[in-house]
């Protein structure tokens, strides 16, 4: 696969969405559905991708799309692809069609972790991917359980007595994983070539597959906006965000730095954690580093690479 | 007319067995008292391979209706069923369904809503759901309930309505208890619902389409909502031309509501459901006696058949609306419609409210006896006491209460 290949497909995801300008989202959207060449019916959960793409009587998508709820992406993609097999099975289509939902981390993580989770059980032959900008960024920068712990968020202030976000991010890839589905896969839209081959690996798994990808938010980690891929490259560099496949159970490494980057060299770039270079969270900035390290080591371990 | 299988059946046996002969191709399942045995029989229909359909288990009633919406918005016929806390979970999608335009049909089993919890019928679920922008339609009996099922398909799919619907009926006096049927036909019913043509399915790649775009300030929503009031108001005539259709295959008669000797009578019950049973038979006893009375039994409760409505209880003297629901703070919902549709009227009837049967309290003839009673009175004297009352009401301390 070469980048010129990729520039030769047809946008599905348009021009002339209002997503902002450096916005992860559309750059995930973009390079999964490049991973594909059959159609696909695309589902969306209620967010920032959702109301930007679509807003009445325009839209940016090229396939046929459908938007229900926030937290329901999973059953309504599941519900799709049940009247596919049902019309299929009576002789009612004969085409190949691929069936993929996008949630943000709101309506993945949280208040979507059900829906995702029954459509995985059930076996339905989707994608469901997670564009994760760590936060509720459609309703403006509140928590999410994927903000990482110490990042300041609307609804995980700065103040005199709480340094920014208390609690650890939840693992959902590893969530995920323990479904048993066929295809688990975290990446990043700055290894390019890494996340087509895995979207293509989602498509082409028979069940559901799940990719989530960090998709950093200008507005929401305070960073310019031609520095999105650049942050979204050094979340992996740092291992804060590690590149990894679970397919068929079998745990993966896909990308190992030469050099693990310190963590701060990843905060230095986001003003979301600028009060955690003050003299009384350096503690922080050390237990922060001790849990990356402590959860590389053991993917390590069960990618069999230590 | 077709042929016809007399059985001894329960509601929800009658309500999966025209859902077996409906054949839909995506039906989502999750169980909940007292509709459980509805998605059970078609359960064991498809185990066996009797149906075409794709059976989607879902985890929650939630998940239910998002299924359905992403079935039906792909181009199939889809159905499901549920009661009370699972149409109270579904609510938020019950909208999504309505606006989207997609025809899904649903039973539901009428059951009272936490809390305190209880498993018993009432209508707090489907009057919750009032204004969801969904058809409603209520079953006296295992008959009907099997009868508006086959209906219910033809209604929504009409391309002036493209709405959801809802058929209701009494969680366990209806849905448990056995009663007769007479089914007609698989090849009747097969050609009544006939092939479903979606109109602009997801699954047709060549012509992509956008579900449930945002439609802001400046954008159409209120012109959406205006399109979806102007299809129930088409649905109106539909549910009629369905409903001679209807008579042509099965020999029975639907309408907005069954008039049960009100021609001539001077007083009269309107209610939903099961009740009417109950009611018809004390009206019986009291007509024996010489009194007149009669009875109402809406079958269509949305859209609202208003000006049908009020035409046929214009003549009486007094009405008594039954409610097995509550608007707290207010009073029984029907009760509110049914006054509001007799207010434009130059002569009324007096109206009077009563709420009933919560969390399945029996109503009895000795109840039906208690509201004729009131209502002859206020007919005699035209004066009226109370216009809202209680049925069947234990005599607690009320004071002690909270």
């Amino acid at each position: 696969m070469e980048i010129k290949d990729l520039t030769e497909k047809k946008e599905r995801l348009t021009s002339g969405h209002r997503l902002c300008a450096g916005c992860g989202a559309p750059i995930v959207v973009r390079q999964i559905l490049m991973g594909t060449d059959e159609p696909v019916v695309v589902a969306c959960a209620t967010g920032c991708l959702e109301v930007s793409t679509t807003i009445y009587p325009s839209t940016a998508w090229d396939v046929p799309y459908i938007h229900s709820a926030f937290e329901n992406a999973g059953a309504t993609i599941g519900g799709v692809e049940a009247a596919y097999r049902s019309l299929k099975r009576q002789g009612k289509l004969d085409k190949e069609i691929k069936f993929i939902a996008f949630g943000g981390d709101g309506g993945t993580y949280d208040i979507g972790f059900q829906s995702l989770s029954g459509v995985l059980e059930r076996g339905h032959n989707i994608v469901y991917v997670c564009y994760d900008n760590g936060a509720y960024m459609n309703t403006g920068i509140q928590r999410s359980s994927a903000t990482p712990r110490g990042a300041w968020t609307t609804t995980s202030e700065v103040g005199k007595v709480q340094p920014g976000k208390k609690q650890n991010r939840k693992n959902l890839t590893a969530c995920v994983a323990a479904h048993d589905v066929p295809y688990v896969a975290q990446a990043s839209p700055a290894f390019w070539k890494d996340l087509v081959r895995k979207s293509t690996k989602a498509f082409e798994a028979d069940g559901p597959a799940f990719l989530n990808v960090i998709a950093p938010c200008p507005r929401g980690w305070r960073h310019p906006s031609d520095q999105t891929l650049r942050i979204a490259k050094l979340a992996v560099e740092t291992c804060f965000w590690p590149l990894y496949e679970v397919e068929n159970g079998e745990w993966k490494l896909t990308y190992k730095p030469k050099e693990k980057k310190p963590l701060v060299e990843w905060f230095k770039t986001q003003g979301r954690f600028k009060h955690l270079f003050k003299p009384e969270n350096e503690h922080l900035l050390e237990e922060l580093q001790e849990k990356v390290d402590k959860d590389w080591e053991k993917l390590l371990k069960l990618c069999g690479e230590a | 007319m077709s042929k016809k299988r007399i059985v001894a059946t329960t509601g929800n046996g009658a309500v999966a067995e025209a859902m077996r002969q409906i054949n839909p191709d995506v039906l989502s399942i999750y169980p909940i008292t007292p509709q459980t045995a509805i998605v059970e029989g078609f359960s064991k229909f498809a185990a066996n391979g009797l149906v075409d359909t794709e059976c989607v288990t879902v985890e929650s009633e939630h998940s239910s209706m998002s299924n359905c919406i992403g079935a039906s918005a792909a181009g199939a016929r889809v159905m499901t069923a549920t009661s009370s806390q699972g149409l109270a979970l579904m609510h938020e999608m019950l909208y999504i369904a309505s606006g989207m335009r997609l025809p899904i049909a649903m039973f539901n089993v009428n059951r009272a809503l936490s809390a305190p919890i209880n498993i018993h019928c009432d209508h707090s679920d489907s009057m919750g759901a009032r204004d969801t922008s969904w058809i409603q339609i209520y079953s006296e009996d295992a008959q009907e309930a099997y009868d508006n099922t086959i209906q219910a398909i033809r209604i929504a799919e009409d391309r002036r309505v493209l709405l959801p619907i809802m058929v209701n009926m009494d969680g366990f006096i209806i849905s448990h208890g056995i009663q007769k049927a007479e089914f007609i036909e698989d090849k009747e019913v097969k050609n009544f619902v006939g092939e479903y043509k979606p109109l602009m399915p997801l699954l047709d790649i060549d012509n992509p389409v956008t579900y449930g775009p945002f439609d802001g300030l400046g954008g159409f929503f209120m012109e959406h909502k205006k399109n979806q009031a102007d299809a129930m108001e088409r649905a109106k005539s539909v549910i009629l031309e369905v409903a001679d259709e209807f008579a042509k295959v099965s020999g029975k008669k639907y309408g907005f509501f069954e008039e049960y000797m009100l021609d001539d009578a001077e007083v009269a019950i309107i209610t939903l459901n099961s009740s009417a049973g109950t009611t018809k038979h004390m009206v019986n006893e009291l007509r024996a006696k010489g009194l007149p009375v009669g009875l109402l039994k809406l079958r269509v409760f949305r859209p609202f058949p208003t000006e049908e409505l009020a035409n046929a209880l214009k003549h009486l003297k007094a009405v008594a609306v039954l409610d097995r629901a509550l608007s707290f703070g207010s009073v029984g919902p029907l009760f509110s419609e049914v006054k509001a549709t007799l207010f434009d009227l130059e002569v009324r009837p007096k109206v009077i409210n009563f709420i009933y049967g919560l969390g399945g309290r029996e109503y009895t003839l000795h109840d039906a006896k208690r509201v004729f009673d009131v209502l002859m009175d206020i007919a005699k004297t035209g004066k009226v006491e109370k216009n809202f009352d209680y049925l069947g009401l234990k005599e607690v301390e009320v004071l002690t209460w909270r």
